[in-house]
């Protein structure tokens, strides 16, 4: 096999999924309304796949915040922190999210793949550490694992007993390791059971990271993520997150009360060597953060669509992800299947993600809608509408 | 080879049989992921039956080395205590 011919299967998987004239990998949107609507292939398409949770791209106080910014600080920062400084903003955002969390400092990433990249391997070495992680966690920490070169367990998905297990095995290793779990699960749209795996880590003397990517915003009374919703902020050591979700801009951090974190910007090679966010993300990020923790309509709303819809899809038959939440997966036993569901869906006017296996856990595909808060409730009801007439086309396919 | 590790082949040998299928035949020399039509993920699902099989931790990062089932089953017996 030579450098490029490992590409010839992929090459003919993307031809026979363009042959519809469809690319569900790479749809074109050709102009964005709304948190919910987009023009795509000349029709205002409903969007139910984008984890725009609380709908905050269009809030007037970021867009007025990313103004002032472009004006004040231009649009770029031209490289990495360490080379060329820390912008007022960088330094800001990272104390709001200290404040946020309560917690001694963060550090802010350009993207949230880039924050579980560079914690993960600037925390773990090659030789020295072990890594604990679910099995299920998102692809940015395996590979953040990879990058360290530490020695990686897998546990199986949400198993306290499995990690136990795991854990007794590594002997004296176990104390020191560092366990990785997610607040939901980006696939099934799950949460963690946090606080017996926060027992686990205590009784083993391990450390602990949670990856609150799909929960900040949608848990807690302040939105701060299955932490803050458990009580049980100051038992996690290292807590991940991304701007690019619930807060509608692009980026990640991490918060703590481990001094170390802090060192972390000499050593981490992620964070080190990548161009920092630029002022108007920054801008964007910090306007979205107070929206964020004070968005309790917004949180109430967002899990009134998701519950409404998840109980519609579930009494429909479809199958579906253990327990209600924004993510609602719909799991299809084959590609066919998936994709003859997906392309419905789009004929109805919705967009949804379409993921297939072995992209997914277990061996299926999914269909997978992201529920927001500023979904109306008619849109919701477009949505259910289609998939009670896809119903049968799933099934056959 | 030992006895340990023809042990551990025939205990190994059930669980491949589970995953690839009962009408796949393989031996030592087979390739996990050609000979077997494992994906990636496939066999990090087998591992985790592995690793309880044989009451071991196989980190991840040891099984880009592996590619047969014998490299597999060496590395178990690398791994296994003493007994």
């Amino acid at each position: 096999m030579t450098l490029l011919s490992k590409f010839d299967s992929l090459a003919a998987d993307r031809a026979a999924l363009l042959s519809t004239g469809f690319d569900p990998f790479g749809i074109p949107i050709e102009q964005i309304y709304s948190p919910t609507e987009a023009l795509i292939k000349g029709r205002r398409i409903l969007l139910a796949g984008t984890n725009n949770y609380l709908g905050l791209t269009f809030a007037p106080e970021c867009i007025q915040a990313v103004h002032e910014a472009i004006d004040r600080e231009g649009t770029g920062t031209t490289g990495s922190r360490m080379a060329n400084g820390s912008f007022a903003g960088h330094r800001a955002l990272e104390q709001e999210l200290a404040d946020f969390y309560e917690c001694r400092s963060a550090i802010v990433f350009t993207t949230g793949y880039q924050a579980n990249l560079a914690m993960i391997s600037g925390l773990a070495r090659a030789g020295e550490d072990t890594l604990l992680i679910d099995a299920d966690c998102h692809a940015s920490i395996y590979d953040g694992c990879r990058l360290s070169g530490a020695d990686v367990i897998r546990f199986r998905h949400n198993n306290v007993a499995d990690l136990d297990k795991r854990l007794r095995r590594l002997g004296d290793r176990a104390a020191g390791a560092l366990i990785i779990v997610e607040g939901i699960y980006s696939m099934l749209g799950d949460r963690a059971p946090l606080a017996d795996f926060v027992d686990l880590k205590n009784t083993y003397g391990s450390y602990l990271l949670v990856d609150e990517a799909h929960s900040l915003g949608v848990l807690g009374h302040y939105g701060r993520g299955l932490v803050e919703e458990t009580d049980l902020i100051n038992e996690v050591d290292f807590i991940v997150g991304t701007f690019s979700k619930s807060l509608g801009s692009t980026g990640g951090y991490c918060a703590s009360n481990h001094p170390e974190l802090d060192l972390l910007r000499y050593t981490s090679r992620p964070f080190v060597f990548t161009a920092s966010p630029p002022p108007t993300v920054v801008a964007s990020t910090r306007a979205a953060l107070p929206l964020l923790r004070e968005g309790v309509v917004l949180r109430k709303k967002l899990w009134e669509n998701a519950r409404r819809l998840y109980q519609h899809l579930d009494g429909l038959g479809y199958k579906l992800g253990p327990e209600p939440s924004p993510v609602i997966a719909v799991l299809l036993e084959s590609r066919e299947q998936a994709r003859a569901l997906w392309e419905g869906l789009f004929e109805h006017g919705i967009y949804v993600n379409l993921i297939f296996a072995p992209a997914t856990p277990g061996n299926e595909s999914l269909v997978r809608c992201s529920v927001s808060a500023v979904h109306t409730g008619e849109q919701i009801d477009h949505i259910c509408q289609a998939f009670a007439e896809l119903r049968e086309l799933a099934s056959a396919s | 080879m030992t006895v340990k590790y023809d042990e551990i082949l025939d205990r190994l040998g059930l669980h491949l049989q589970q995953v690839a299928g009962t009408k796949l035949e393989f031996d030592e020399d087979t390739n996990l992921i050609e000979g077997l039509g494992l994906d990636s993920y496939k066999v990090l699902d087998l591992m985790l039956e592995v690793e309880d099989e044989f009451d071991i931790s196989v980190p991840m990062n040891l099984l880009t080395d592996v590619h047969t089932v014998r490299d597999l089953a060496q590395l178990i017996e690398q791994l296994k205590p003493a007994q």
